[in-house]
């Protein structure tokens, strides 16, 4: 047996449990550990496909921002787990059977039509992938990837106008009024004042 | 040298325990969205599989941009999340009925 086999078949084993235990733990910061094990397996998993640019932007994005990002939601929000959690072991023989039916479904068809057969070339000593990649992305799809960053700018803009919000206690200068004011608003002369 | 039906396989696992994520965890909004994540490792899965197997880069091209996507998906619905516990204090999609759609 491979050595390369045998790796793929422990990163797979931690990345099915790992996703089995994002869907069924009960407290959700647990749940985001999870996936981010699970992220971190999968980025392994990439690698054994000579994919290294994209594991490591897996790790990066993933774990270093989308992840820190949902850890810090599920720790803001104040959330009761238990009624979330009603009817959780109800659906679970109606969603097992689902599951079950689909992995099954997809995996013989895709059993019979691929089979095992060994495809794919081992990349040669010295190539890049970082290197063939930009070259495609820089060249082909330098149109797509330019669309890439307007959604991702559009992103930034969409979750600070969602969560931006003014208090009623903050102070705020008004620029207007502060060029509007005159000398005699601030500044009263009184006559007369004789000691 | 891995053959190509494992990973597809595998990732066909990972898509079904999503299914089964979003079907379990109903009112949870944060484990959907955390559901809907996994569905997308499988999917990137399966296209760097397969840009693998056929020695071509545009499959890997196309996880970049599933990536971008999905990062940008996961801010704007979390901040959805956030805004709408700012207003209703809870984040059980049985709640979510004022538009009595």
């Amino acid at each position: 047996m491979d050595i390369t086999l045998i790796l793929f078949y422990a990163f797979g084993a931690v990345l099915v449990a790992s996703t089995l235990l994002v869907v069924m733990v009960r407290n959700p910061v647990f749940a985001a550990l999870f996936l981010v094990l699970a992220f971190f397996t999968a980025a392994s998993l990439w690698l054994l496909l000579y994919a290294e640019f994209l594991a490591i932007t897996l790790v990066l994005v993933y774990v270093g921002a989308v992840m820190v990002l949902f850890l810090f939601v599920v720790m803001m929000l104040d959330i009761d787990v238990e009624t979330l959690r009603k009817g959780f072991w109800r659906y679970l023989p109606l969603a097992g059977g689902v599951g079950l039916l689909m992995a099954l479904e997809m995996a013989s068809l895709l059993w019979r039509s691929v089979g095992g057969e060994n495809v794919g070339v081992t990349p040669p000593p010295g190539y890049s992938n970082t290197k063939a990649l930009g070259r495609v992305l820089y060249t082909d799809y330098v149109f797509p990837f330019e669309i890439a960053a307007v959604i991702l700018l559009v992103a930034i803009v969409a979750a600070i106008a969602l969560t931006l919000r003014s208090r009623k206690e903050t102070k705020y200068q008004d620029p207007q009024t502060q060029l509007a004011v005159k000398a005699s608003d601030r500044l009263k002369i009184v006559k007369g004042l004789q000691r | 040298m891995i053959p190509l039906g494992h990973y597809l396989v595998l990732s066909a696992l990972v898509f079904a325990i999503g299914v089964v994520g979003v079907f379990l965890n109903r009112k949870n909004l944060i484990i959907l969205l955390m559901a809907i994540e996994l569905m997308l490792l499988a999917v990137n899965m399966n296209f760097i599989a397969f840009s693998h197997a056929l020695n071509d880069l545009s499959g890997q091209v196309f996880v970049f941009f599933i990536l971008t996507v999905a990062a940008a998906e996961s801010a704007i619905g979390l901040a959805i999340l956030v805004a709408l516990f700012r207003n209703l204090k809870s984040i059980n999609v049985d709640d979510l009925g004022s538009l009595k759609g």
